[in-house]
């Protein structure tokens, strides 16, 4: 019993330095912009409004996971265009979700929800290829922990759950992403 | 008054290795202490044992929410209907970092009329207390290598309250240990949870008769296997088989079966339900009947 206090207490106090730390940054930006360019003299493309990024080499074995084969998948994502709900859906609510929405600040949304798709579209072989940088070079610096991931799963998980998207289904997706915690999840 | 103190000394225990866990963790990376993080369902529920696993057989899960970040725990309470008993069982656990399990479960079989028949009394009930330990070795329940599952061993310390009774049906002694290794993973592509447990033991009905007997007094290993089917974030159903010694020469001894559903009511609040087959009992056949379980995590 004394445990389960002692235990109780830690839930109240580790909610402290999170709640500390969002700071209240008062800037004048009104619309939904994305997140602040992390170096200022970056532009974005006018194109596809996204920042630049050093070169790299590209291959659709940096999506991390041999796709699907046949139709099924790409069926019960409803195609390209159900999968890209799904991203968008699963970015909007990781970016407002309270235990993980810092980790997305600075960090470039229009590239995200763009190589997320493109990776999701290429894994569940619906006609993409990826054209991303490999998980673990794109996580490197983030230091995230298993939690996160949890967070983002559930993110996940309710975005494919809108899509309507069958239970077996969403599971074989993450059947391919979860052997990726080892280059995501570095602390 | 025995129980109370092995009890004290116990949660003084939990509480001590809580703070050493925590204080090492603190200072430098005091921000980083998170819990409840799991997904859920994925801590499993509370055996009658007290461990975390399925109803009747015990999985390599760590109990509570929090992952390898926090501390977490649960506390639970079943209660089996069966012809001729009333089972009831409570306890706690403790989670730490995913790793170590500390638990405790109290065990109350009502006899009702079986009591009268070994002239133990009517409604005579028999009780234990069950300390256990589990230790997380490798792998991990849902990531990671989709072949390698997690895999943990333990103890279980358990002491009947009834050193007559275990001796009138002739049990060697009220006390033992039972020593397990277990290993459980989530097959997402198949929505399927499989465990597999080998637990080495000469309990006799889990030890509520004791442990051994004059002719029979040694370890043996005995398996418990779950499979589950996962329906939804919130509903898995299934079903676990568990295997028993035979030791008394006055009651013969059955293995266990049961289907289950668990449903997760809420991140912390999950209910089991299940059709339990616990074969021959103290001399009564045929203990079909239901068991339903609560269990409360963080
Ligand atoms: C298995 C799980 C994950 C997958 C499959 C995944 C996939 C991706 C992909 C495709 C990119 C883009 C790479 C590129 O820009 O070339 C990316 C970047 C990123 N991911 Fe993940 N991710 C995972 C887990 C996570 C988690 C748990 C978080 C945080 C909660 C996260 C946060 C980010 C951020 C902030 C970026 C942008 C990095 C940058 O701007 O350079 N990711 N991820």
């Amino acid at each position: 019993m004394i445990s389960i206090a002692f235990a109780l207490a830690l839930m109240g106090v580790q909610d402290l330095p999170a709640a500390a730390d969002i700071e209240p940054e008062v800037t004048t930006e009104v619309a939904p912009a994305p997140a602040p360019a992390p170096e200022p003299e970056l532009e974005r493309d006018p194109v596809t409004g996204e920042l630049p990024v050093d070169p790299y080499e590209m291959s659709n074995a940096h999506a991390g996971a041999t796709p699907f084969t046949g139709t099924a998948m790409r069926d019960a994502f409803h195609g390209q265009e159900g999968i890209r709900r799904v991203v968008d859906n699963m970015v909007d609510r990781a970016v407002i979700d309270p235990r993980i929405s810092e980790i997305f600040v600075a960090h470039d949304l229009v590239r995200l929800r763009r190589t997320l798709f493109e990776q999701f579209c290429h894994i569940l072989n619906a006609g993409c290829d990826y054209t991303g940088r490999d998980m673990e070079s794109s996580h490197r610096d983030l230091g995230l922990q298993v939690d996160d991931l949890n967070v983002l799963v559930e993110n996940l998980q309710a975005a494919m759950a809108d899509e309507k998207v069958g239970f077996a289904a969403q599971n074989r997706l993450l059947s391919k992403l979860a052997p990726m915690k080892r280059d995501v999840v570095t602390r | 008054m025995k129980d109370l103190s092995v009890l004290r000394v116990a949660a003084c225990l939990f509480s001590l290795s809580a703070s050493t866990l925590v204080s090492a963790n603190l200072p430098a990376q005091a921000q980083d202490l998170r819990n409840g993080g799991k997904l859920l369902l994925t801590n499993g529920v509370s055996t009658i044992e007290g461990s975390g696993g399925g109803g009747l057989a015990t999985w390599s899960t760590i109990a509570g929410n929090a992952t390898q970040e926090g501390i977490g725990g649960s506390v639970h309470g079943t209660v089996i209907e069966l012809p001729d008993y009333n089972w009831t069982s409570f306890g706690v656990s403790v989670g730490f970092f995913d790793r170590l399990e500390l638990s405790y479960a109290r065990q109350n079989l009502d006899t009702i009329d079986i009591g009268t028949a070994l002239g133990l009394g009517r409604g005579y009930t028999l009780n234990q207390n069950v300390f256990g330990a589990k230790l997380k070795l490798a792998g991990d329940v849902v990531y990671g290598d989709p072949l390698l599952p997690q895999i943990a061993i333990g103890v279980q310390h358990k002491r009947s309250s009834d050193a007559a009774v275990v001796a009138a049906v002739g049990g060697a002694s009220p006390n033992g240990t039972d020593f397990y290794i277990s290993a459980t993973k989530l097959f997402l592509s198949q929505s399927v949870l499989a465990n597999a447990t080998v637990r080495f033991t000469k309990a006799n009905q889990t030890g509520l008769l004791g442990f051994g007997s004059a002719t029979d007094s040694n370890h043996k290993p005995q398996f418990e296997g779950s499979l589950a089917y996962q329906l939804s974030r919130r509903f898995v159903v299934g079903g676990e088989y568990r295997t028993k010694p035979n030791n008394l020469g006055i009651a013969r001894e059955d293995d266990w079966v049961d289907l289950f559903a668990a449903y997760a009511l809420t991140r912390n609040v999950t209910v089991t339900a299940a059709y339990v087959d616990l074969g021959s009992i103290a001399t009564a056949d045929n203990q079909r009947g239901a068991l339903l379980s609560l269990q409360a995590a963080f």
